[in-house]
């Protein structure tokens, strides 16, 4: 019965360690913001956070994640103020959605390291992400932006987003 | 048509009844249905709702918040928002006030053309336009009859703008909220009335052409949007499937649970008894939890018989598309101009090739799910899904019940592409339900996602044509052979009779072939590949036809005009010429390809060696609903016949533009998947099964693999058509044409390999 700290909740669950991540999170917990999309590490919808690294959820057993700090797209920005959702928004990049969560965190992980990241960066780290409606254009605009956003709210001035 | 429009409001007394409502019932055409035996009729489906609602398009509530029921399946193309956008283009009401709600399977939200709730085609914004408008304008017209009373001024004096009633005279005003709380709303339209209102010019609109955001888009960034696969349901247990080795055709023959029954929370083996013809031979392990279920479902030991398409391969599919295509008398002729016989055989030059297209499976990202659950007499079905009128008969087919037992709880979708036209995942749902009397949620796997999908048919085509002296071609032969996806349906209202009224044919698997181009002689033909029919039951994946007709076309026209020495993109402007039908659409085509060419430096940019730009244009989906769409590829090719597409431009007449961002938004996903399905995306078919289970072997374009889009949206002030699919189909043919002019490599087959391209540099 692990012990689990989601978006600085701990919480117990009732499951074999050898359960992946995701259906802990999915079907037990019923925080359905993490997808579940391929099961086999090929496509980044089931991607969350643990001690701020992206990681495939689908890939991670439950047994060792047990004490450490894992964070949900619930758990983000849960009214979606995080830089990222709101350049989400500003771009109109989801169309059916469903890949977004994961797109954000994985991209999250990213920002949380490099607020200035070339284009060739944001293509290495977000290329294990599929997104089936082909929102990548917009995707790397929406990085682009809050990456700017981020940088302006950092350095305190007043320098207008583009 | 018995159509009837009510606005009502509620009763004075009671506030939280005070909404105003309007809608319509509107029947549908009746469409027969003979995949499920027996009286489980699709006629019946769309005759009887299974739950009583007001028959409403939208409703307008105290609070002012004007809440539109969508009929329409949103799978990404923000089609609920663009309803919304519709009605409020007349309405008068402002954006911040919309919401959007999906309808499930109650006829009353039925498509008014179509006569069933389906999604497809990119039909939607354009045949809703005129419903939504109308819907629309009745509330604005209503709402304004009712201030002009409240405020005891002519009704002729209002003006309406951002939910607000407006009287500038005296500067009086109501909003839509103080209107509707006063319940003073009571006008009613005939549907005569109705179609009497004399809607906005093009001129007047200030919501139609603005990139309002879409409706849809918040609750996407922060995981709360619900989609099927994030059911819940009380008491609900999970099941896994366990499938055969064969698409189609295959039967248990034993199933050994006694390892399962090992594993915790292990609750039964459900054989399914699918006489709806959806499945063969499929089982699912039903357990307490997913991961429970995943587990006991590998503990399964289970035997098939592999029935008759256990041989079946993607080459004996083509070897049969080969032999069919040369029998004289095979298919129906969905096109029948002139005299091609005569007219090649005095040909100056004669061209024949064959074009294929590969197996192409769908993939949305939400793999196929289903949670089941009877309640009483009736089954409630959640899933999200692009057909709720067919797949409600399908639930029903499964369950053994009456299609109007059956309620269909609409989600958004995880993606659709015409995958959730079909209703398959709702048969192991629903008999696992009724085998254990709980819920079930049922979520297939990425493998079964990919080995039971209803792909998008192996094709064959072959085209013969010829060319006059002069270079102009005057005949052509187009056999087209595939599975038909539409056929499957078993709704004959979905074939088309043979242009000799021989037959019905699948139009939906030669639609494009009847293209703008003049060719006084010109023969289709549809040829229907039974076994591929019955090996790989196929469905309609986006831009269904047109992906594989224009492949040809568009290839087959390149090839023409090198062989009369021609510019291909010259060439055919001067078959646009907008003789006799093709007058309007042809010209609107000519001017598509032209702004593209302009737009890409056509013609004009010096590139380098083994670099080349290509052009298709075409007019999918159907004649009637074409969006004319033309691509400029521009492609770099290596000496090993690696091909990197360096930029598309793309240009597209959609008429009007409801949301010029939502349009690019789908032209650039179109153009994306049009791309991958060109040099990416190829299953095969061996020993009846399909062979790639994931994303490492069926393999959609990455970011990585993204070259610059250019899109260019052309409104021209005619009638909206659909932007969801058009694109999809122009791709392959325009790299396929660009890289022979960047190597004068030809291929024929899609996917386009590097081998392939350097097998044609050889030759
Ligand atoms: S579901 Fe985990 S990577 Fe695809
Ligand atoms: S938005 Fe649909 S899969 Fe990415």
């Amino acid at each position: 019965m692990p012990n689990l700290n989601i978006n600085g909740r701990n919480m117990s669950v009732e499951a074999a360690g050898d359960t992946p991540l995701l259906w802990v999170i999915r079907e037990q917990l019923q925080m359905t913001g993490t997808k579940f999309g391929c099961g086999a590490g090929l496509c980044g919808a089931c991607t969350v956070h643990v001690n701020g690294e992206a990681v495939r959820s689908c890939q991670t057993a439950v047994s060792e994640v047990a004490g450490k700090k894992i964070t949900t797209i619930e758990g983000l920005g849960a009214k979606g103020e995080h830089p990222l959702q709101k350049a989400w928004v500003a771009e109109q990049v989801p169309q059916c959605g469903y890949c977004q969560s994961g797109q954000i965190m994985q991209a999250a992980s990213l920002l949380a390291k490099n607020t200035n990241p070339t284009k060739e960066e944001v293509v290495a780290h977000m290329d294990g992400n599929l997104c089936r409606c082909m929102t990548y254009s917009r995707i790397q605009r929406a990085i682009m932006r809050a990456a700017s956003e981020m940088r302006t709210a950092s350095t305190g001035t007043d320098r207008r987003n583009t | 048509m018995n159509k009837q429009v009510k606005i009502t409001n509620g009763e004075p007394t009671d506030l939280s009844r005070r909404t105003f409502l309007i809608g319509t019932a509107a029947a549908g055409v009746t469409l027969g249905y003979a995949a499920i035996p027996g009286s489980l009729g699709l006629d019946k489906a769309m005759a009887a709702p299974a739950k009583i609602d007001p028959s409403v398009w939208y409703s307008i509530a105290p609070d002012g918040l004007i809440t539109v029921t969508v009929g329409k399946a949103d799978m990404g193309q923000h089609i609920a928002s663009t309803m919304a956008q519709m009605v409020a283009e007349e309405l008068g009401s402002n954006w911040k006030d919309m919401r959007v709600s999906l309808s499930g399977n109650d006829p009353k939200f039925n498509d008014p053309m179509l006569g069933a709730l389906i999604t497809g085609g990119s039909w939607s914004t354009m045949m809703n336009f005129d419903a939504m408008s109308r819907a629309g304008a009745a509330g604005r017209i209503a709402l304004t009859e009712a201030a002009a009373g409240m405020m005891g001024v002519p009704a002729a004096e209002l003006t309406v703008r951002d939910s607000v009633i407006t009287h500038a005279k005296s500067k009086k005003s109501k909003t839509f909220a103080e209107v509707v709380k006063s319940g003073k709303v009571t006008k009613t339209f005939t549907p005569d009335e109705l179609k009497a209102i004399k809607l906005k010019t093009p001129d007047q609109y200030s919501m139609i052409g603005v990139s309002v955001p879409q409706l849809d888009i918040p609750f996407k960034v922060n995981g709360t949007a619900k989609y099927g696969i994030d059911t819940f349901l009380p008491g609900m247990v999970y099941g896994k499937l366990v499938l055969p080795p064969v698409r189609f055709g295959a039967t248990v023959k034993s199933v050994d649970d006694s390892a399962a029954k090992k594993v915790p929370g292990f609750i039964k083996a459900v054989v399914l008894d699918d006489k709806t013809g959806s499945t063969t031979g499929w089982i699912v392990a039903v357990a307490k939890t997913y991961q429970d279920a995943r587990k006991a479902a590998d503990a399964l030991k289970v035997t098939w018989d592999h029935g008759p398409n256990a041989n079946v391969s993607s080459e004996s599919l083509l070897a049969e598309a080969k032999r069919l295509q040369q029998k004289g008398d095979a298919g129906l002729f969905f096109v029948k101009n002139g005299d091609t016989g005569a007219a090649l055989g005095t040909a100056a030059k004669v061209l024949e090739a064959e074009y294929t297209t590969n197996i192409n499976i769908h993939c949305p990202m939400e793999p196929m799910n289903c949670t089941a659950h009877k309640e009483g007499d009736i089954w409630h079905v959640h899933t999200g899904n692009q057909f709720a009128t067919r797949t409600g008969a399908i639930a029903a087919g499964a369950a053994g019940v009456d299609p109007k037992y059956v309620v269909l709880h609409q989600a958004w979708l995880g993606g659709g592409f015409g995958r959730r036209l079909d209703g398959d995942m709702t048969v192991p749902a629903v008999q696992a339900a009724k085998a254990v009397g709980k819920p079930v949620k049922v979520i297939y796997s990425r493998e079964d996602d990919v080995t039971m999908d209803f792909s998008r048919p192996l094709t064959y085509q072959k085209i013969k044509a010829g060319l006059d002296a002069d270079g102009k071609v005057v005949a052509m032969n187009h056999d087209v052979v595939s599975a038909w996806p539409t056929k499957r349906w078993g709704i004959p209202d979905f074939l088309s009779p043979s242009v000799d009224k021989k037959g019905a044919l699948d139009a939906f698997t030669v639609n494009g072939a009847d293209f703008f181009y003049s060719v006084p002689n010109h023969n289709v033909r549809a040829i229907l590949n039974e076994l591929a029919q019955s090996a790989t039951p196929s469905g309609q994946l986006r831009s269904v036809a047109p992906g594989w007709t224009f492949w040809a076309v568009e290839s087959m026209i390149d090839e023409l005009a090198h062989a009369a020495g021609r510019d291909p993109a010259q060439f055919r402007i001067a078959m646009l010429d907008g003789a006799g039908d093709n007058d309007g659409g042809a010209q609107r085509l000519r001017n598509t390809l032209l702004a593209a060419m302009g737009l890409a430096g056509y013609g004009t940019k010096k590139l380098p060696k083994g670099e080349g730009m290509g052009v298709a244009c075409v007019s999918s989906q159907e004649r009637k609903t074409a969006s004319w769409t033309a691509c400029v590829a521009h492609v770099a090719v290596s000496p090993s016949g690696e091909i990197t597409p360096k930029k598309l431009t793309v240009a597209t007449d959609v008429g009007t533009a409801v949301n010029p961002d939502g349009i690019r938004a789908q032209v650039e996903g179109g153009a994306l998947w049009g791309l991958s399905l060109a040099l990416y995306e190829k299953a095969t078919l061996k020993d009846g099964g399909i062979e790639q289970t994931n994303f490492d072997t069926y393999t959609p374009l990455r970011m990585s693999q993204m070259p610059e889009v250019s899109v260019h949206i052309i409104a021209n002030g005619e009638h909206a058509t659909g932007v969801g699919e058009p694109t999809v189909t122009v791709i392959a043919p325009a790299i396929a044409n660009a890289v022979f002019n960047a190597v004068g490599a030809r291929v024929r087959s899609l996917p386009i390999t590097a081998e392939a391209v350097k097998g044609a540099m050889k030759a």
